[in-house]
């Protein structure tokens, strides 16, 4: 079911679909550790276009077509290449196909994965697009937390920081709310998490700049970057950034099996200190990525 | 001037009437036709007239046929809207126009960061999330757009 399957947006996922890769990915988590090797995408080829900078999300990805077997070609500098020229997406993307089996885009106009998905034969992944979709990093998320508690039902996750411009968290409430978790969106009123959005949840959030009145409730925090520029006024960025700050003495006040999350690259959002406590799972899941990235490559390759 | 008082909008021999137009957007209508000043037929406009279910604008417009494209393009202002065509003075066909459920190539995406607004080979598309209000949904950006928004960037 997933051979030549574009994954664009996570709202085109099943349940089902979702189960799946988490299913692969979990047997993939031993190769992406090197412990095992695997020569199941041998001979495929991936394009990576990355037309805006990215350093995690292309790592990972050429990672995992390599530890299955596969070869990468791409481009991570588009001002080298005949885009500058002004070619349009669309030739750039029907050309690639030509010389790829899969196609891994990220690019700053919102859509352009879609329009890639479109004038490709080959499957497309959009690793990013503008302010939309980045479905790999909801999957890896969502992968972190059911590894975690296996169920997402009924779970209370606050998504923290910067909900209104933060993309991430954008997909990531959608799907939870479709698992039935519990939702908490903490923000400062400045950063709010969109209508659009929310109208779209299933089940109403909960909404409120105060972390510590919600703290001893939550299972996963799941932490973002509230960025200065953000502020018409530095004192103001000051006093709300420590508000939301994770640190030791915040979290001996929480439940004791919560985990703590952030889609990196982090500031001061959570201090090193929590780096060492068990309820860290940033690095975790930031490796996650690796193995789903896995799972894709080898679903929409169509070779499990 | 005694002429003027009592000049009444003429009969049209031949062409349409769109009725049924929600009051204050017959104007909205012209402008998705077209219809400027120089079309070299007759056209007449009746806002804020009564009608049965309340208030509403009516367009007539003589020796003028609308295409597919141009009824999908009224359904977005004036969904309730009917387009009579008028044969030999009298109402030979009655068309309900209605909302699609795609729009295809008749909006422009509000979102200036959507690809469709980048000079790609792409018609624009739109998923109608709800027709009353009007909300549809960009297939590219997955941006909203409601009521105004849609008038404003009708292509
Ligand atoms: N020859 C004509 N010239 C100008 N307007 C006309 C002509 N014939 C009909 N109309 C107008 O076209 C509209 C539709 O006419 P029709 O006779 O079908 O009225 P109706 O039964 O009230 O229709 P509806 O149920 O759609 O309101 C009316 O607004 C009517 O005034
Ligand atoms: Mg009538
Ligand atoms: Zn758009």
């Amino acid at each position: 079911m997933f051979k030549g399957k574009d994954i664009v947006s996570i709202k085109e996922l099943s349940k089902e679909e979702i189960n799946r890769i988490f299913e692969v990915a979990e047997e993939m988590i031993p190769i992406a550790k090197g412990e095992k090797k695997s020569n199941i995408l041998q001979g495929y080829v991936l394009a990576t276009l990355f037309f805006e900078p990215s350093t995690r999300t292309r790592l990972s990805f050429e990672t995992a077509m390599q530890r299955l077997g596969g070869s990468v070609i791409g481009f991570t500098n588009p001002k080298a290449t005949s885009i500058s020229k002004g070619e349009t997406l669309a030739d750039t993307i029907s050309i690639v196909d030509l010389y790829s089996d899969v196609i891994v885009i990220r690019h700053p106009f919102e859509g352009s994965a879609r329009l890639a998905a479109e004038f490709a034969e080959h499957p497309v992944i959009n690793a990013g697009d503008g302010a939309g979709q980045h479905p790999t990093q909801t999957l890896l998320d969502l992968f972190t937390v059911v590894r975690e508690f296996g169920e997402i039902k009924g779970l209370n996750v606050a998504l923290i920081g910067d909900l209104k411009y933060g993309r991430t968290v954008h997909s990531l409430a959608y799907i939870l709310s479709c698992l039935d978790a519990n939702l908490y969106l903490v923000s400062p009123s400045l950063l709010r998490m969109p209508k659009h959005i929310i109208r779209e949840l299933k089940n109403k959030p909960v909404e409120t700049d105060n972390l510590e009145e919600i703290l001893d409730e939550i299972d996963v925090f799941y932490v973002t970057r509230i960025q200065k520029e953000r502020f018409p006024d530095p004192t103001e960025y000051r006093k709300v950034a420590g508000t939301y700050r994770i640190t030791r003495k915040l979290l001996s006040k929480a439940k004791k099996n919560s985990i703590v999350m952030h889609p990196l690259p982090r500031v001061d959002e959570i201090s090193p200190e929590v780096d060492h406590l068990p309820n860290a799972r940033y690095f975790q899941q930031a490796f996650n990525g690796v193995p789903i990235r896995m799972a894709l490559l080898a679903l929409v390759l169509g070779v499990i | 001037m005694e002429e003027e008082k009592t000049l009444k909008v003429q009969k049209i021999k031949n062409g349409i009437v769109i009725d049924h137009i929600p009051c204050g957007r017959a104007l909205k209508v012209l402008k998705i036709l077209n219809i400027q000043g120089d079309i070299g037929s007759s056209v007449s406009i009746a806002m804020h007239v009564r009608s049965r279910y309340g208030w509403k604008d009516i367009v007539k417009i003589e020796d003028r046929y609308l295409e597919e494209r141009e009824l999908n393009k009224i359904a977005l202002v004036a969904p309730a809207a009917t387009v009579n065509i008028i044969k030999d003075y009298k109402v030979v066909k009655k068309h309900r126009v209605e909302v699609p459920e795609r729009i295809v190539g008749i909006v422009r995406c509000t979102n200036p960061r959507c690809i469709t607004n980048q000079n790609e080979p792409l018609t624009t598309e739109f998923y109608v999330i709800s027709k009353d209000p009007l909300i549809i949904k960009c297939k590219y950006c997955e941006r909203d757009m409601e009521p105004e928004e849609i008038f404003e960037n009708i292509i």
